[in-house]
C-alpha cells in the first residue's frame, strides 16, 4: 500500500500545501526524512513567496504534483547537522533556496552550477534523491544537503534577506555571467517586481546607471527615490522611448507575462544584451533585423549555484541589499496569492513562519 | 548648381520596383587625394541586391546601380594614398563610408556606425548617391578597400566581401572559431556554403541543417561539411540535440527556432546572419533553463574583412560561383529569387558589360 505523506518519513511536520490547481493553501501534515550524515535540519524562521509558487500552486505551467508545499526562499536556524557535515553547526543561521538536490559529479555540478545540472532537483515539486517527493519552505523545518544549506552572513537580516535566496541569485547571476558588472555601464531594468527591485539595488551597488523600465508611471517615484534608480522609463511614452533609443549597455528584462521585445532591443547600444528571466507561457516574438543590425543578443538565466549564491548573499550583506517586504502571517498566505495575481505588493511578500505557523 | 562630376561611368541599373535592371550611364567623382579608383572585373550578386532592386526593404530610391562584391585592377590613386598603387587588385564591399569617430568606428566596426554609407544607394559626403560594382569603375575611400591576395581568382574571391566577411565575423566574435568546435550551419546558398568553408578551416565539425535532403551530396562531398541533417526530419534532429557550440543561421525566410536551440549544447550560440523580415517565434525556457543566446551579426568591420580576406588566400577559400554575361543579369535575378544557384552568381563586368550605344 502507498505510503501517504504523513507516514513516508520518519518525521512528522507540519505546513501548508495546495492540493489543486485552484492553488488554495491550507494545513497539511506531512513528514520529513531523518537527519542523515550529509543533512542539515533547518527550523524554518522565514520564507519568502516567489511568484513561481503562484504558478505551481495553479499549475500554470502543467507539471506540479499535488499536493504541492510551495516555499523555496527559506531561512531558518540549524537544529541538526551531520556527522559529515563541516560547513555549519547547530545554531547557525542559514538559508536554503531553488535547489536542493543535483548529481554532484557531472560537468556542471563540477563547476559549481548546479542549476544546470541535468538531474537538478528543486526544493519543492520534485523528486529527490531518495526517490520521494520534495516539499518546501511553507513548513516547520526541511532537512537538506549541506551543499545546498547557505550560510546567512552577519547583518543581512532573516526576513528581507530571505527573498535573495531566488530572486537575489536569479538577477546577480546573469549580471556576472554576461559582464554587466563595469561601473558607469547603464542597465535597463525591466519590469519592477520582485526581481526587478532587487536588480535595481545590485545594479547601483555594482556602480551601474540604473533607468527601470516599466508600462506602471506610478512607480517611478519608488523606483528613484527608494531604490536608487537613475532614471524611470515608461514604455507608454513614445517620445520618452524615442530619447532613450541607443542608451543601454544592458538590459535584464524580469517581465513574465508576454511582451514585446521590439521596443526593449531598440533601448540597447550596438553589442547590447537582453537577458530574460520571466517565464512567459508561451513564446515571445522575437524581431531579427535589431539583433542583426546592431549586433544584439537575447540570452537567459535560470537562478544560479551554490557558490555563486553564497557570493550574492556575502555581495548583499556587504552592501546592505535586502528586499523590500511585506511580513505576513502563514493564515494569510492565500489573500496574499491573489494580490500577488495583479502585482499588488512592494516587491515580496515574507511569511514569517516561526510566529505564525502552527498546527490546527 | 553642385558639383560638375566629369568622369563617366555605365553601368546596370534598376528603375522602378520591377527590379528589371537595364543599361545606365551616369558619372563618378573625380579621384580625390584618399581615393582608389579602380576597373571593376566581377561583381557578385547578393540576395541583398535583389532585395534593393524590388525595393522589398522600402528603403530604395531610383536609379539603383547595385553590387557590393566588387573586385577589380587599381587605375589611378590619389596623393594621399599610401596603401595602394595601380595594377593592384583590390576589392570593394558592402561599405565605402562612416563617421570614423564614434564607439564602433573606433573599434574598426564601421559596419555597425550609425552614420555608415553603403555601397549602392546611400547619401554620399558629396550629396551624390552612391552607385555600386554592376558597373565598369569604382571610386573609393582607401579605408574601405581590401586587398584581393595575389593566389585567389579574382571571379570567385568576389562573394567573399558580402558572403564571407558575413560568416566569419561572428564565428570570430563570438568564439566560434576553436578547432574541435560543433558548429553548425542553416541553409546552403551563398551564406550557407561560405559559412561552411570558413568554418571548416577554423578546423570545427560542421554539420549543414537544411530543409532538403537534396543538398546532402554537395553539402558533405562538395563543400566538405562532417554532416547533414534536414530540419523537417523530427529524428534526425532529436539524434542531434545538445551537441553543437554555435549555430550560423543563414535563413531569412520565417522558420522555427525551436529545434535549433535544441540542437546547441548549453551555453550554444544562435548567430542570425538573414534576417527574416517578420519576427520570429521564441520560446524563451531554453534561454532560461539552458543558458543559450540568440545574437544577430551584420557583415563585419573593414579591418575584419581583410583578415578574412587574408585567411581565405592562405586558405584558398573561394565562393562556388556561376559567371554570367552582364545581359543575363535579369534572368540571374529570376533564378535567384527560387534559390536556383550553386550558390552565388558572379558578374564578368570587364568582358560583358558594354556601354548602350543607343544611350
Amino acid at each position: 500500500m502507498a505510503k501517504s505523506p504523513e507516514t513516508e518519513h520518519p518525521n512528522k511536520v507540519f505546513g501548508w500545501a495546495a492540493r489543486d490547481k485552484s492553488g488554495l493553501l491550507s494545513p497539511f501534515h506531512f513528514s520529513r526524512r531523518d537527519n542523515g550524515e550529509n543533512d542539515v535540519t533547518v527550523k524554518i524562521l522565514y520564507c519568502g513567496v516567489c511568484h513561481t509558487d503562484l504558478h505551481t500552486i495553479k499549475n500554470d505551467w502543467g507539471y506540479s504534483f499535488y499536493p504541492v508545499v510551495p516555499g523555496h526562499e527559506i531561512v531558518g536556524i540549524a537544529t541538526k547537522v551531520g556527522k559529515n557535515v563541516t560547513k555549519f553547526k547547530e545554531g547557525d543561521r542559514v538559508g536554503v533556496g531553488v535547489i536542493t538536490g543535483s548529481c554532484q559529479s557531472c560537468e556542471s555540478c563540477d563547476q559549481d552550477l548546479e542549476n544546470y545540472c541535468p538531474e537538478m532537483a528543486f526544493t519543492y515539486n520534485a523528486i529527490g534523491s531518495d526517490g520521494t517527493k520534495n516539499y518546501g519552505g511553507y513548513s516547520e523545518n526541511i532537512v537538506v544537503d549541506q551543499r545546498f544549506v547557505l550560510r546567512f552572513p552577519e547583518g543581512l537580516p532573516s526576513d528581507s534577506g530571505a527573498p535573495l535566496l531566488c530572486a537575489g541569485i536569479t538577477v546577480y547571476s546573469p549580471m556576472k555571467y554576461y559582464n554587466m558588472t563595469e561601473a558607469g555601464k547603464h542597465l535597463g531594468v525591466a519590469g519592477l517586481g520582485g526581481l526587478g527591485h532587487v536588480a535595481v539595488k545590485i545594479g547601483k551597488a555594482f556602480g551601474l546607471k540604473v533607468t527601470v523600465i516599466s508600462s506602471s508611471p506610478d512607480k517611478e517615484d519608488e523606483a528613484i527615490n527608494r531604490l536608487g534608480a537613475d532614471s524611470f522609463l515608461v514604455t507608454t511614452d513614445p517620445r520618452k522611448m524615442k530619447a532613450a533609443i541607443g542608451t543601454m549597455d544592458f538590459i535584464i528584462d524580469t517581465v513574465s507575462a508576454v511582451h514585446a521585445l521590439y521596443p526593449l532591443l531598440g533601448l540597447l547600444k550596438v553589442n547590447g544584451k537582453l537577458i530574460t528571466l520571466g517565464l512567459p507561457d508561451k513564446p515571445l516574438e522575437l524581431p531579427i533585423f535589431p539583433l542583426v543590425l546592431g549586433r544584439k543578443m537575447v540570452g537567459g538565466s535560470d537562478v544560479g549555484g551554490m557558490k555563486e549564491t553564497q557570493e550574492m548573499l556575502d555581495f548583499c550583506a556587504k552592501h546592505n541589499i535586502t528586499a523590500d517586504i511585506e511580513l505576513i502571517k502563514m493564515d494569510e498566505i492565500n489573500s496574499a496569492m491573489e494580490r500577488l495575481a495583479k502585482s499588488d505588493v512592494r516587491y515580496r511578500f515574507v511569511i514569517d513562519v516561526a510566529n505564525s505557523l502552527s498546527p490546527p | 548648381m553642385g558639383k560638375v562630376l566629369e568622369n563617366e561611368a555605365f553601368g546596370l541599373a534598376a528603375k522602378d520596383n520591377s527590379g528589371v535592371l537595364s543599361p545606365f550611364r551616369f558619372s563618378r567623382r573625380e579621384t580625390g587625394e584618399k581615393d582608389v579608383r579602380f576597373k571593376v572585373l566581377f561583381c557578385g550578386i547578393c540576395h541583398s541586391d535583389l532585395h534593393m532592386v524590388k525595393n522589398e526593404w522600402g528603403v530604395t530610391t531610383y536609379p539603383l546601380v547595385p553590387g557590393h562584391e566588387i573586385v577589380g585592377v587599381v587605375t589611378e590613386v590619389g596623393t594621399k594614398v599610401t596603401k595602394f598603387k595601380a595594377g593592384d587588385k583590390v576589392g570593394v564591399g558592402c561599405l565605402v563610408g562612416s563617421c570614423g569617430s564614434c564607439d564602433s568606428c573606433t573599434e574598426g566596426l564601421e559596419n555597425y556606425c550609425p552614420k555608415s554609407i553603403q555601397t549602392y544607394g546611400f547619401k554620399y559626403y558629396d550629396d551624390t548617391i552612391t552607385y555600386g560594382g554592376y558597373s565598369d569603375h569604382m571610386v573609393c575611400d582607401e579605408g574601405f578597400i581590401i586587398r584581393i591576395p595575389d593566389n585567389l581568382p579574382l571571379d570567385a574571391a568576389a562573394p567573399l566581401l558580402c558572403a564571407g566577411i558575413t560568416v566569419y565575423s561572428p564565428l570570430k566574435y563570438h568564439g566560434l572559431d576553436k578547432p574541435g568546435m560543433h558548429i553548425g550551419v542553416v541553409g546552403l546558398g551563398g551564406l550557407g556554403h561560405v559559412g561552411v568553408k570558413f568554418a571548416k578551416a577554423m578546423g570545427t565539425k560542421v554539420t549543414v541543417i537544411s530543409t532538403s535532403e537534396s543538398k546532402r551530396d554537395e553539402a558533405i562531398n562538395r563543400l566538405g561539411a562532417d554532416a547533414f541533417l534536414v530540419s523537417r526530419d523530427p529524428k534526425q534532429i532529436k539524434d542531434a540535440m545538445g551537441t553543437m557550440d554555435g549555430i550560423i543561421d543563414t535563413v531569412s525566410a520565417t522558420h522555427s527556432l525551436l529545434p535549433l536551440l535544441g540542437l546547441l549544447k548549453h551555453k550554444g550560440k544562435l548567430v542570425m546572419v538573414g534576417a527574416p523580415e517578420k519576427p520570429l517565434e521564441l520560446p524563451v525556457m531554453p534561454l532560461i533553463v539552458e543558458r543559450k543566446m540568440v545574437m544577430g551579426s551584420m557583415i563585419g568591420g573593414i579591418k575584419e574583412t581583410q583578415e578574412m580576406m587574408d585567411m581565405a588566400g592562405k586558405q584558398n577559400i573561394t565562393a562556388d560561383i556561376e559567371l554570367i554575361s552582364a545581359d543575363y543579369v535579369n534572368t540571374a535575378m529570376e533564378r535567384l529569387q527560387k534559390a536556383d544557384v550553386r550558390y552565388r552568381f558572379v558578374i564578368d563586368v570587364a568582358n560583358t558589360l558594354k556601354p548602350n550605344p543607343n544611350l
